[in-house]
């Protein structure tokens, strides 16, 4: 049972459980998923990636910014069974552009010793798939960068 | 006025006199020439002659006087002006300068020794002058003193320290002109401005040479060439000639040009954009010479010219238009120059969780561990992922260069450039001004005197918390004033240490309670019970009246008559935001707010845009404001990127903030948070699971982060929360509280419940009016975990 109490200007409403089962009958404006003044997640609407997501962290702006964008601009808007299976040589030039800054982008053990062309690419179309779920869990390769700056998304930044 | 009138009154009856003897005089001379003297009674007029004879040889002579009065007096004051100048120049130049004495010198001597050893230009020939990028930034200074060399035409220049060079010059010269250039330039490096190339002034470096020179030898041999044109430079000015074409003709015409030194003229050389290759070897030497010399030196190297993106201020804000612009123009060069050495890093931590390491050299090494155990550094970025000032110009796919220790003085709208502390000009196609603030001190600290000051600590930057880590180590008392944000985080900190080092922690503030200026009376006072718990000794309402130091202690007069011992103070008492270059820019500053006056869209005129803790911008959905939290400058940084990238997006996306104070006290709160409006608080009984720590563990994210203490702290939480669900027990354990302004919601905390900020943002962002806040309220199932 709650009760409430007013403090000069401040009320205080003590709400238990069951209080709050009912549903809301507040009403909330309706979004426009199209709203341009809005934050765009990854993808935007007209189907092209958003390269300011902050879900990417810096990889797109960072030194190999560029050479991220091709790769994954061909990932995104291959039409091939295996998505991304064509974009082998773009992929290729952002591992060898991220391997000159192992600061930046630290490298897995398991990604470094494969030498397959295709499981190369074949983790790093994963890991772009990883980005696309646009959840917290980084991965590996964008560990570092993702990490730098508060999402907007995450209450508070780290 | 007045003043002028009664000193005439004065004079008039004098001049009156003086003219009557005048006239006498001329009377007489009158009777020589056979004239009969005939005594015309003169009508003396109050405000003096204006005829007669007699009037018209004393105001001839009056007036002549007053000529050569003047012109003495002239002569004399441009005399000395000049001599004023030298001596500023010499004192500047002796001052130790970001580097070693010796290279400010060196570029001093430059000049003259170019003169003194001009006939020595015949070696410059061979040098193949890569120019070198480094450029004496105190070419504007220098280059009087250069005119003056000049001049004198390689006589002992003004400046003393000129005397040592042409001795010591000789032998460098002799050594080898190239490479004797090298080390003038490395000195010169940390000015770092534009390879203006220049090669025929090489015999400059040599001068550069004397006052530096073992450390010198070794760096002399390792590097041939480049060199010289830095200290050619000033004296070089016009000239741009082709970089490996060093001829003594040219030398020749430095003389009549050392006046100029704008750096304007020089910077804009395109041949500065061929100097790259050349920069990359004189870049070791500087590192090897100036290795006694400030960190900021290697980064000092080059000045690029131009920037077509110009950050002023290397903050939070900054770093964030710095992805933002990156992300969205392809190959963008993007600049930022702050005046602080370190390269962008983030604040937040600075008063938490640096101060819960545990590593002890977590003053070197500014890394955090975060609640998920993932360690980080504050400093966005690793310096790999900056490119070299140097390197500015030529890379190819752009990036992100920082020039540290470098300071905008002034802003130049119409001809869109800036200009260093060090009169280097910059150029740019869009700047943003992101210069943040610093800190305000207390006005009776100010008067306090030197004792007082020396034992204050003002904190905002990664110095502050290193020499405040330091020195809570050895006091046994520390008073902190101020109860806002960043004096509540830093008591609870260095309340945390006052157990294990048996520090006295005090804070003390005007306010009823902690956070009493955004939280509403009952939660502020809950919060400061939180806050002694902490092992901190809270003052509340109360007001510095003076500060004395008194045998070796600090004494805090408060106004009520209290009096307060202590070793050392934290002044928190807000933000001063920095609107130095309003000014000379031409920005509007917000009488209100404070901070550069900004549209919605954070622009303050053409191709200037501002943000973060110094942007007072329109806020379309709360109305104008300014706000100082690390959200906003993430938010307001990224959002002036994408307008300068040509977005023109308005500020819509709510910044949030948050705070832990303590191992149970934590909220995240969005909007206009002040507890002077009326506010509707839902509350409901807080369990053990709803603290920051117990947040993190299950979304697993690690953005709150607690330390390891909190694992024993946590306990004691559990047992004080009351379970029973019957109690009306005012315990404000987890809740929502809203703030109203005519009945809209315009600002939200979420008080120990988590992740539930994208909820609050859109009530903000409706502004809906609400009959029953209850009901908004259970749209965050604040009894969910």
């Amino acid at each position: 049972m709650s009760y409430c109490k007013q403090d000069g200007k401040d009320r205080v409403i003590f709400v238990t459980k069951e209080d709050h089962e009912t549903p809301s009958n507040a009403e909330l404006v309706a979004d426009d998923p199209d709203d341009p003044y809005e934050e765009q997640g990854l993808i935007l609407p007209n189907g092209e990636i958003n390269w300011n997501c902050p879900c990417l962290g810096g990889m797109a702006s960072g030194p190999c910014g560029s050479q991220f964008k091709e790769a994954f601009s061909c990932f995104h808007y291959s039409k091939e069974e295996v998505k991304g299976s064509e974009c082998i040589n773009q992929f290729r030039g952002m591992q060898e552009c991220m391997q000159k800054y192992p600061e930046l982008y630290p490298q897995e053990e398991d990604k470094e010793s494969s030498p397959e062309a295709e499981s190369k690419s074949g983790s790093a179309s994963a890991d772009s798939s990883a980005l696309l779920s646009k959840n917290d869990s980084i991965p590996s390769t964008s560990a570092a960068s993702s990490d730098s700056m508060s999402s907007t998304n995450s209450p508070s930044a780290s | 006025m007045l003043k002028c009138r009664t000193v005439w009154k004065k004079l008039a009856p004098l001049a009156r006199a003086s003219s009557t003897v005048c006239r006498q005089n001329v009377r007489r001379a009158g009777l020589t020439n056979g004239r009969i003297p005939i005594r015309v009674p003169t009508a003396h007029m109050s405000t003096g002659p204006a005829g007669g004879g007699g009037d018209n040889l004393k105001y001839a002579l009056l007036v002549g006087l007053a000529g050569i009065g003047g012109l003495t007096y002239a002569v004399k004051t441009l005399r000395g002006d000049q001599k004023r100048y030298e001596e500023r120049i010499a004192e500047i130049e002796s001052r130790p300068h970001k580097a070693t004495k010796g290279p400010v010198t060196d570029v001093q001597t430059a000049a003259p020794a170019a003169e003194a050893s001009e006939t020595d230009a015949v070696p410059e020939p061979e040098l193949e002058a890569a120019p070198s990028p480094e450029e004496p930034s105190p070419p504007a200074e220098n280059a009087a003193p250069d005119a003056e060399a000049v001049a004198h035409d390689a006589e002992a220049a003004p400046s003393s320290k000129t005397t040592e060079p042409p001795p010591a010059d000789e032998p460098v010269v002799e050594a080898s002109p190239e490479e004797a250039a090298a080390p003038a330039a490395v000195p010169v490096v940390e000015e770092a401005a534009e390879p203006v190339v220049e090669a025929p002034v090489d015999t400059t470096a040599p001068a550069a040479e004397p006052v530096v020179e073992e450390a010198h030898e070794p760096v002399v041999e390792a590097s041939p060439v480049e060199a010289a044109p830095p200290a050619a430079i000033p004296v070089v000015e016009e000239e741009l000639p082709p970089p490996t074409e060093p001829s003594p003709a040219e030398l020749s015409e430095p003389e009549p040009a050392p006046t100029l030194v704008e750096e304007s003229v020089t910077l804009t050389e395109p041949a500065a954009a061929a100097e790259p290759p050349a920069t990359a070897p004189p870049e070791p030497q500087s590192e090897v010479v100036a290795e006694s010399a400030v960190d900021s030196t290697p980064a000092s190297a080059k000045v690029p010219s131009h920037a077509p993106y110009l950050l002023i201020g290397g903050g939070t804000a900054s770093f964030a238009a710095a992805r933002s612009i990156r992300a969205r123009d392809p190959g963008a060069k993007v600049l930022i120059v702050t005046d602080e050495p370190d390269l962008p890093y983030m604040r937040p931590p600075l008063s938490k969780e640096l101060w819960f390491s545990d590593d002890p050299s977590v003053t070197e090494t500014l890394r955090f561990k975060q609640w998920n155990g993932k360690e980080r550094s504050i400093y966005f970025q690793p310096p790999s992922f900056y490119i070299k000032p140097e390197d500015f110009d030529s890379a190819e796919n752009g990036g992100v260069a920082v020039l540290t220790c470098r300071k905008v003085v002034h802003m130049d709208v119409r001809g869109n450039k800036v200009k260093l502390d060090d009169n280097i000009e910059i150029s740019y196609d869009k700047c943003l001004v992101a210069t943040g603030g610093i800190p305000r001190n207390l006005q009776v600290i100010e008067r306090a005197g030197e004792e007082v000051k020396k034992r204050t600590t003002l904190f905002r930057k990664i110095e502050d918390f290193k020499s405040l880590e330091k020195v809570s180590r050895n006091i046994n008392s520390i008073t902190i004033i101020g109860g806002g944000f960043l004096g509540s985080e830093l008591a609870c900190a260095l309340g945390r240490r006052s157990t294990e080092s048996g520090l006295e922690v005090i804070q003390m503030f005007p306010e009823k309670g902690n956070m009493g200026k955004v939280l509403p009376e009952y939660l502020s006072n809950w919060t400061t019970e939180k806050v002694k718990r902490e092992g901190v000794k809270v003052i509340t309402e109360s007001l510095v009246k003076s500060v004395t130091y008194k045998d070796d202690k600090l004494e805090i007069h408060l106004k009520d008559g209290r009096l307060v011992k202590t070793d050392h103070i934290v002044a928190a008492v807000g933000l001063e935001p920095n609107i130095d270059l309003a000014k000379s820019a031409g920005l509007e500053v917000d009488s209100d707010f404070g901070g550069y006056r900004v549209n919605a869209e954070l622009q303050a005129r053409s191709n200037i845009w501002v943000a973060g803790d110094a942007a007072c911008f329109y806020d379309i959905r709360l109305g104008r404001r300014r706000v100082e939290h690390h959200d906003h400058a993430v938010v307001s940084g990224r959002l002036a990127g994408e307008n300068m990238t040509g977005a023109n997006k308005p500020y819509w996306h709510q910044s949030m903030f948050w705070s832990d104070l303590g191992p149970d006290v934590g909220y995240e709160a969005i909007g206009i948070v002040d507890s002077s409006l009326p506010t509707v608080g839902v509350f409901a009984k807080a369990t053990a699971k709803d603290t920051p720590k117990a947040a993190t563990e299950q979304s697993g994210t690690g953005i709150r982060s607690e330390s390891e203490t909190e694992d024993t702290a946590t306990s004691p939480v559990a047992s004080a929360t009351p379970p029973p669900v019957v109690e009306h027990k005012d315990d404000y354990g987890k809740g929502v509280i809203f703030y109203l302004r005519d009945k809209v919601v315009v600002g939200i905390i979420l008080w120990n419940v988590f992740n539930r900020m994208p909820i609050a943002r859109k009530i903000i962002k409706d502004g809906e009016e609400h009959a029953d806040l209850n009901e908004v309220a259970k749209l965050f199932n604040i009894h969910e975990d």
